[in-house]
């Protein structure tokens, strides 16, 4: 059984069909790469998995559970499902340190001890030990970045997703957001993100699904799908990249 | 005839005062209170609460407070409620300041960006702890001047409870002229007094709006 699996997932935009009948299963451990044009609707499976967009049609299993669209199992998924943002979304009002302890203590309600403890280590492991009590606005795109992941990281998700986590980022703050993926890879988190990185996601990633018009277009191996596409579509998006 | 002093004008006009500050800050404690709970359930979101809550604020942002003072004052001992003057100035000006504070609150809280909604949402907050935690904190600070700066207008509005016969300060002024026949000494005092009410809320606002900037970000 995988951890999350996606069965005929449709969803609509008004009259445009973004999604056409999405199927994947995201095993325990992996780590997805989502790419595609932009258009292709990679962002928006990315959201459905934590039903950020509620689906129109199909079915989303978490852990083996069936979410449905009540507000209960919404919350519930959500503690599951933890989700990085291309803006990192911080909340501009809280410290780094409060950013990372507040659903630890009011959605968890764990203690306030515990809850730092937990903000601490994440901080650390994403290497900004030394700015936890510094203001989102006093931190460089990058350091907001790993401030992010290491909220979502505190919630003890099963599963991470990351939307275009570098797309907002100058080109030199890449490298310290990517290299704190590729360490969560390493340790196991089972991770699906929407990238352009195309050597990230070539060396990184167990599995690369290329999406195109609403459809899971290709998928496999990168670095299978990399050398040999089979698709002339995913041939001239990598080539177009290349 | 007796003679009136200053003295006696202003010592008049101030006790009338008291009734214009304790009419302001029930109208504004009320109508925040109601004006509050308005904004949650419209921005919770049902379809149906929004337009009724809209509904509710045009009705009161598109008629004069005159009338809405005459509809409860006169109209409410018409369904066999008898209302005292009071009664009716606080539950009309609640109304009106209810409808203008949700209007207020609704762009601010609007203006607390869709990623915020999201980020907390994907931690698992639900719409209580957004609010309490994400939104409202963001928001309160750009309302503060809106908010205050509306609270001038309410002091402003209690005037028109004068009309009903509640004995605040315009209406004390008006009393008061009919009795010395100086009429611009006793509504130039009136002003004043209005003035000396309304501009320390103004400066209020600075301040918080200065404390906020550094504190809470």
């Amino acid at each position: 059984m995988s951890l999350v699996e996606l069965h005929a997932i449709h969803k609509s935009f008004g009259a445009l069909e973004v999604l056409k009948g999405i199927d994947l299963a995201i095993d325990e451990g992996q780590v997805i790469a989502l790419i595609g044009k932009s258009g292709s609707g990679k962002s928006t499976l990315l959201r459905t998995i934590n039903g950020l967009e509620v689906i129109d049609d199909g079915v989303i299993m978490v852990d083996g559970k069936k979410i449905s669209e009540r507000d209960t199992d919404l919350l519930a998924l959500r503690l599951q499902v933890g989700m990085v943002f291309q803006q990192f979304n911080l909340f501009p009002h809280y410290t780094a340190l409060e950013n990372v302890m507040l659903s630890p203590q009011v959605v968890k309600k764990q203690s306030k001890a515990e809850a730092r403890a937990i903000a601490e280590e994440m901080l650390t492991k994403v290497g900004l030990a030394d700015k936890m009590m510094h203001y989102p606005d006093q931190l460089s795109g990058g350091q907001q970045q790993r401030v992010a992941i290491a909220r979502a990281l505190a919630m003890k998700p099963k599963v991470l997703l990351c939307d275009e986590v570098t797309s907002a980022l100058d080109p030199e703050l890449v490298n310290e957001v990517l290299a704190v993926v590729r360490q969560l890879a390493e340790e196991g988190m089972t991770l699906v993100m929407v990238t352009h990185e195309m050597r990230f996601a070539r060396e990184v990633c167990d599995k690369l699904v290329f999406m195109h018009q609403g459809r899971i277009h290709e998928t496999g191996d990168p670095e299978e799908v990399f050398s040999n596409p089979k698709t002339p579509e995913l041939s001239s998006f990598v080539g177009g990249l290349a | 005839m007796s003679e009136f002093t200053l003295w006696d004008i202003v010592y008049n006009l101030l006790l009338a005062a008291r009734w214009t500050v304790l009419l302001s800050l029930t109208a504004f404690v009320l109508g925040g209170l109601v004006g509050l709970l308005l904004l949650m359930v419209r921005t919770a979101g049902n379809p149906w609460v929004v337009r009724l809550v809209r509904a509710y604020v045009e009705l009161f942002q598109g008629t004069p407070l005159l009338m809405q003072l005459f509809i409860v004052f006169f109209g409410l001992p018409l369904i066999g409620l008898d209302v005292s003057p009071w009664v009716a100035a606080t539950l009309g000006l609640t109304l009106f300041t209810s409808a203008f504070l949700t209007e207020i609150w609704r762009g601010c809280v609007e203006s607390v960006g869709k990623g915020q909604w999201e980020a907390s949402a994907s931690l698992g907050m639900n719409f209580t702890q957004q609010m309490r935690y994400i939104v409202l904190p963001q928001a309160l600070r750009i309302a503060i001047p809106p908010t205050v700066g509306f609270s001038v207008q309410v002091v402003k509005g209690t005037a028109v409870a004068s009309i009903i016969g509640f004995v605040e300060l315009t209406k004390a002024g008006t009393m008061i002229t009919n009795a010395t026949y100086a009429p611009f000494t006793v509504y130039g005092c009136v002003a004043v007094m209005y003035f000396l009410i309304c501009y320390p809320l103004s400066l209020f606002a600075r301040h918080l709006e200065g404390k906020f900037r550094n504190v809470a970000r």
